[in-house]
């Protein structure tokens, strides 16, 4: 394994059974493996349930590939389910894979919980013994660092009173204290940030930030908060049904992530009922691809590329195609179309559409699609039109507007170009 | 889980080999085995008026009890030892054997929670249950040790000293024996909760067929005396009374026998704990 590699993950499995695992008592497993045996109907199928649901499984992560580097800071991001806690727990070696393997070059300190371990009849100072120790430390380890972590912890007054007495913040503080101080060059973190009060998360932020980019260690960390996910990550994954749908930027994917659930998707069918009326359905919109991204979310100015396939009965020659851009809640924000004549042949046709909505602000747009043929006087038969036809979605550059964010309620959805500033116009 | 050539380098994947135990890991955790160890002693006695004094009050009033039950109304003997020393003997023994199996039993159902957050061998959990049972055992052989001296000045018994060497033996052998057996149940009880609930039954019909309210001496059936000597807890406590109260019937073959049953249990436990302990998350 290469020198800088931290982890490696390739080809990565984990699969689940569905429902009761086994028969739930070792009878019924008996009964069932008798049955097996002497070929008979297993006595613990309940009737009418078909014996294929019975071993139905789930795939947690179904292949996962992923090289981190040494001291890289990387964000896990994605809905419930998509297989983040499952990842960790098998990088944390609590379960083991399924497929696949996982190299680790380094020691792990994994923080899936603060205080795991924790006794409330024990002292604080007990307790960050046995806790120290359950998270890999030796006891000399935990000795030479005992002074850093009261300190760290604040709670230096009450750490030689049973835990049970401490309020849940001094809990949290003393157990953090802990997972900071570990000597660990791979940690591996869910969402243990999201306790204690603001100035002590601001504190553990800081400190895992200085263990990533000034002690050069790897951090791994999950979360649903997106501005720790920002402080602390320098590069970021979003899952989503046991796959890596984005590895890179942290803020693409987090406009990513908060797209997951809806509809961002790369390749769109319009298999859809046509609600509109009086269409004549000489041409049929069939389906759209974004080009150049897998998931259409773009920067402000970026074009956006399309591949529009539709079929149509006939040769048409005067044929226009219209686009219109609608917000999320359906108000029409502008109109792109393209010259009357588009080529259009019998049969089935693709046309790559270059949309360029320059000055169409931050955020998730749809788009209405239409196809009319046009005579002369401006006026014809519609052949098609499909309601939300496409999502994509608009992001600021780093940056852009000040770093203001963007406020259509306030300011709409068109961002101008940058106002010049001087007197030869 | 595999080593590889750097010691710093693992590799996790699906499938492993069957004697997948990584020992020189499990050496490196040996801080978090005596802070267990600690943290076990300390736990059972926190908040307790009396403290420690359980340790001491619990096999005491066991003792009496059989002294009474036992020695007075049954009136089974006890080879001509002072009774409350045959019993507090027996005791001693059975509760350290009988405590380490029933503890390491639910060794995955009653640590899940920690388990399922936080890796470390998990070997390390029975292991500092053993060792907490020696540490109760000391305490309990320490009372045991005063009214031992005081029937020796009084020369009622005649113990064998030399063979006090072998106590540790003796402990080890126990220890292991009711680790081997209770890690080969909580692994099955990942899965079948069933056998929980057959543990502690069954601990105490063992104690029935394990001398310790009597001697192997007063066994006059064969079959049951075959029985009882192929009880590999057998040849423990008599050994023990052997050393320390002079009477106890031991053979070499028993000892063999017992002792090869030992092994098996062990083998077999750490290969099916260690298999189970990868996915266990999963099912239990």
């Amino acid at each position: 394994m290469n020198e800088q590699i931290a982890i490696q993950i390739t080809g990565l499995k984990k699969q689940y059974r569905l429902g009761q695992i086994g028969g739930g008592t070792l009878k019924a497993d008996l009964q069932s493996l008798w049955a097996k045996i002497r070929k008979k109907e297993d006595p613990n199928v309940k009737i009418g349930q078909e014996a294929r649901l019975s071993g139905q499984t789930f795939m947690a992560l179904n292949g996962i590939d992923l090289t981190i580097r040494k001291g890289e800071a990387i964000g896990i991001i994605g809905g419930n389910g998509a297989g983040k806690s499952t990842m960790l727990k098998i990088l944390s070696r609590i379960t083991a894979p399924t497929a696949g393997t996982v190299d680790i070059c380094g020691r792990i300190a994994s923080m899936l919980e603060v205080g795991t371990g924790f006794n409330g009849e024990m002292t604080g100072r007990e307790n960050v013994y046995l806790n120290g120790a359950i998270l890999g430390m030796t006891k000399a380890e935990i000795d030479a660092k005992m002074e850093d972590i009261i300190e760290f912890s604040e709670i230096r007054d009450f750490i030689d009173t049973p835990a049970k007495r401490y309020s849940s913040g001094m809990y949290v503080k003393l157990a953090f204290s802990v997972a900071a101080h570990l000597d660990a060059e791979i940690m591996i973190m869910d969402e243990i940030l999201a306790v204690g009060d603001v100035a002590f998360q601001k504190k553990c932020l800081d400190k895992m930030r200085e263990a990533a980019t000034v002690e050069g260690r790897t951090v791994l960390y999950v979360s649903h908060n997106m501005n720790t996910i920002r402080r602390l990550c320098d590069r970021c994954v979003v899952l989503d049904q046991g796959k890596i749908i984005f590895d890179g930027d942290v803020e693409k994917a987090i406009d990513i992530y908060s797209g997951t659930g809806t509809s961002l998707k790369k390749e769109v069918v319009f298999d859809r009922e046509r609600s509109a009326k009086q269409l004549d359905g000489k041409l049929r919109f069939t389906s759209g691809t974004f080009l150049d991204t897998d998931v259409p979310v773009y920067h402000t100015g970026d074009a956006i590329r399309l591949a529009l396939r539709f079929t149509a009965e006939e040769a048409l020659d005067s044929a226009a195609i219209r686009v219109v851009v609608q917000t999320e809640s359906g108000t029409p924000v502008g109109l792109a179309a393209t010259e009357k004549g588009i080529p259009v042949r019998a049969g089935e046709n693709e046309l790559p559409l270059t949309l360029r909505f320059d000055t169409l602000a931050p955020g998730t747009y749809s788009a209405r699609l239409i196809a009319q043929s046009i005579d002369e006087f401006g006026r014809g038969p519609m052949h098609d039109l499909v309601e939300s036809a496409i999502t994509f979605r608009i992001v600021h550059r780093d940056g852009e507007n000040n770093g203001q964010g963007w406020y259509p309620h306030v300011w709409g959805y068109a961002q101008y170009p940058t106002v010049e500033i001087g007197k030869d116009v | 889980m595999e080593k590889n050539t750097s010691a710093r380098h693992v590799r996790l994947k699906a499938k492993t080999g069957l004697f997948d135990i990584n020992l020189k890991e499990l050496w490196r955790y040996r801080d978090l085995i005596a802070l267990f160890t600690k943290r076990n002693f300390i736990l059972i006695y926190k908040q307790t008026i009396l403290g420690p004094a359980w340790i001491l009050l619990q096999p005491m009033f066991t003792t009496l009890i059989y002294t009474l039950v036992f020695g007075g109304i049954a009136g089974i003997s006890t080879d001509g030892v002072p009774q409350i020393l045959f019993y507090m003997a027996g005791t001693a023994l059975w509760t350290y054997f009988s405590q380490t199996l029933t503890k390491t039993s639910t060794t995955f159902t009653a640590n899940a929670r920690v388990f399922g957050k936080v890796y470390f061998p998990r070997l390390v959990m029975p292991i500092s249950t053993v060792l907490s049972g020696i540490i109760n055992f000391g305490v309990q052989f320490l009372l045991f040790a005063c009214f031992w001296a005081y029937y020796i000045i009084k020369g009622v018994i005649a113990p064998n000293y030399l063979g006090i060497l072998l106590l540790p033996v003796i402990l080890v052998y126990l220890g292991l024996l009711g680790m081997g057996l209770g890690i080969i149940i909580s692994s099955l009880t990942t899965k079948y909760r069933d056998l929980s609930m057959l543990v502690t039954f069954g601990v105490q019909l063992w104690m029935y067929i394990t001398p310790v309210v009597y001697p192997v001496s007063t066994i006059t059936s064969p079959l049951l005396r075959t029985l009882i000597l192929l009880n590999p807890v057998t040849c423990a406590v008599e050994t023990f009374r052997w050393i320390f109260l002079g009477e106890g019937v031991i053979s070499l073959a028993h000892w063999g026998i017992s002792a090869a049953v030992m092994a098996l249990a062990l083998t077999l436990g750490v290969i099916v704990f260690s298999r189970v302990e990868k996915t266990f998350m999963d099912t239990v």
